[in-house]
């Protein structure tokens, strides 16, 4: 077997038993040097990653498989993690909170993440999700002494515990009645015609990982985990599981159930207009910004899965910037959550926001940016994003589910409007502290500048997203 | 499938596992009392997709299925451990495990 496949994952796997032991023997002092470390291992892993080079080969008897795609989603992933865990560390501090096992579990989850990318099997795939899944229950409940943050992090557990449920049940159907485990077999399994017991179980996949997604119908858990659980324990979940948990849907749809597009093309098209619509409506009389977050990601994930309702190669590389983008977007905008500290304790309400732009003019206008963005007002990031999907749909012959999609963010406009309002029209509130930290505002600050240039330098994402799509889907 | 290994038809198993998966879900769904049956609820669910899996594998005469059962209860050892980890926290910052209480936040 050739070790040079998974090499990326070897380095973090490693590199997590060393921090383990490190943070272990030093205790308390070790807790901002794992962390530094972490994001160090994370950066090398993305650059490992790169090296690898473009070419598909598996490894561990075809379970894992490494190409363009998978190169993509897991640079963007490594690189978005290290940027959650650069920003929590300072908000950790202030809470107390700031113990080794944080990034750790942090690291662990991200690793995780990067197995489900490269799965090629439904084993591997279970054993991926179920190392992405564990860690992050864990971290949603790290703030031991919250009631609300327990809450979220039980909430959390019990409906992704459920979900791995349902997606090992249809594992277990598409099994049975396609006779293999591997992707390549499943492939021509489908080829032949799949069963209606495998077409059962294609179908209590796909709910497994919209739950992973959160998607609507099984969304639930989302407004009270991205409430309850610590804003960076957020911020991360709002990032990098989202995109390797598409990356994954896409893998497997476009991959061995490719075959079978006409059948799981309406549940992804069903699931992208509820998505939408509660997205767009659910979050207009909210008051807490991390609630409002949790609705903006359930309606981004709509967006995203229009690109994948066109089951084509465009939609393929739409899927992939938009989520790109949103990932990038999603860390500057918790980046500035994480600032809105008064008096020494964190606020999260929208009200908190008010007038910030004569304290905090730099402040106000990077928030400013990100929610443009995210309502898709051009010339900004998230307008190329929509548009890819919309125009992917459109091309495709789904017309309908574009019109859906303009008329939906139209709608979300207008709760992304009003937090621009409440931070340039509103009588001012109290400042917040001045929070002297470099890393912090270094990493909203590239994450703004992502935001407007992607304008004038689209091509590193846009150019790179097509050779994924055309690795995946020939 | 006439020479099955299974002393009774593939459809038997199926069906036990499909009602037991049910079972499991509801469980979860309709349980208004206590946190620890929805952790019941969930090794039921799991216990549902192996018995799923290892008669699938004897029929098809493939061990991989089988291979699967194994790892899905290491898995499912340390999702409960965890599980109950979380319902430790949970019950010394609310003083209860009842369904109905874990409901700080709304909306």
């Amino acid at each position: 077997m050739d070790w040079a496949v998974v090499l990326p994952e070897a380095f973090l796997f490693l590199a997590a038993l060393l921090l383990l032991l490190f943070g272990t023997l030093f205790e308390r002092q070790a807790a901002r040097w794992v962390a530094a470390l972490a994001v160090l291992a994370l950066f090398v892993a993305a650059f490992l990653v790169l090296a690898q080079g473009g070419e598909a080969r598996t490894a561990f008897f075809g379970q894992f498989v490494v190409d363009r795609f998978s190169a993509f989603v897991k640079v963007l992933l490594f690189v978005t993690a290290g940027g959650t865990i650069l920003i929590a560390t300072g908000y950790l501090q202030d809470l107390r909170l700031e113990r080794f096992e944080w990034p750790l579990l942090a690291l662990l989850a991200t690793l995780g993440m990067a197995m489900m990318v490269s799965a090629n099997s439904l084993l591997a795939l279970y054993m991926a999700l179920e190392l992405q899944s564990l860690p992050l229950y864990v971290l949603a409940a790290s703030r031991r002494d919250s009631l609300r943050a327990s809450e979220a992090g039980l909430k959390y557990f019990v409906l992704g515990a459920l979900a791995s449920g349902l997606l090992l049940y249809g594992a277990s159907l598409v099994y049975g009645f396609a006779g293999t485990l591997s992707f390549a077999g499943l492939a021509e399994a489908a080829q032949r015609g799949l069963s209606t017991g495998a077409l059962v179980g294609l179908i209590f996949l796909i709910a497994g990982l919209a739950f992973k997604l959160a998607a609507v119908p099984f969304h639930m858990w989302t407004p009270d985990v991205y409430e309850g659980a610590p804003t960076p324990v957020t911020a991360f979940l709002a990032g990098a599981p989202k995109l390797a948990a598409m990356a994954l849907a896409l893998r497997l749809l476009f991959g061995p159930f490719a075959e079978a597009a006409a059948e799981w093309q309406q549940v992804i098209v069903l699931v992208a207009v509820a998505s939408m619509l509660l997205g767009a409506f659910a979050a207009i009389g909210q008051r807490n910004i991390k609630r409002l977050m949790a609705y903006s990601s359930i309606g981004h994930v709509g967006y995203a899965l229009i690109g994948v309702a066109a089951a084509d190669q465009v939609g393929l590389q739409a899927v992939l910037v938009f989520m790109a983008i949103y990932v990038i977007m999603t860390v500057g905008c918790f980046g500035c959550i994480l600032m809105m500290r008064r008096g020494g304790r964190y606020v999260e309400q929208i009200e908190d926001l008010a007038g910030l732009s004569r304290h905090q003019p730099m402040m106000a206008l990077a928030m400013a940016l990100f929610m443009f963005s995210m309502a898709g007002i051009p010339p900004l990031a998230g307008f190329f994003g929509k548009l890819y999907v919309f125009l992917a749909a459109v091309e495709a012959g789904l017309v309908w589910l574009a019109v859906v999609g303009v008329l939906t963010s139209v709608v979300a406009a207008f709760y992304y409007l009003r937090i621009v309002k409440v931070m340039y029209f509103d009588a001012p509130a109290q400042p917040f502290d001045p929070l002297p930290r470099p890393e912090l505002h270094a990493v909203t600050a590239a994450s703004a500048v992502f935001v407007v240039g992607f304008l004038f330098l689209p091509g590193p994402i846009v150019d790179t997203a097509q050779l994924a799509a055309e690795a995946l889907l020939p | 499938m006439d020479a099955s290994p299974l002393p009774v038809p593939l459809s038997a198993y199926l069906t036990l596992a499909a009602v037991l998966f049910t079972i499991g879900v509801f469980g979860i769904f309709l349980n208004r009392k206590n946190v620890i049956v929805i952790l019941m609820s969930i090794e039921l669910l799991l216990l549902a997709v192996n018995l799923n899996l290892v008669a699938f594998s004897a029929v098809l005469g493939d061990l991989a299925g089988q291979v699967f059962a194994l790892f899905v209860l290491t898995v499912a050892a340390a999702e409960a451990a965890i599980g109950l980890a979380i319902v430790v926290v949970y019950f010394r910052n609310r003083g209860s495990i009842e369904v109905e209480d874990i409901s700080v936040m709304r909306g």
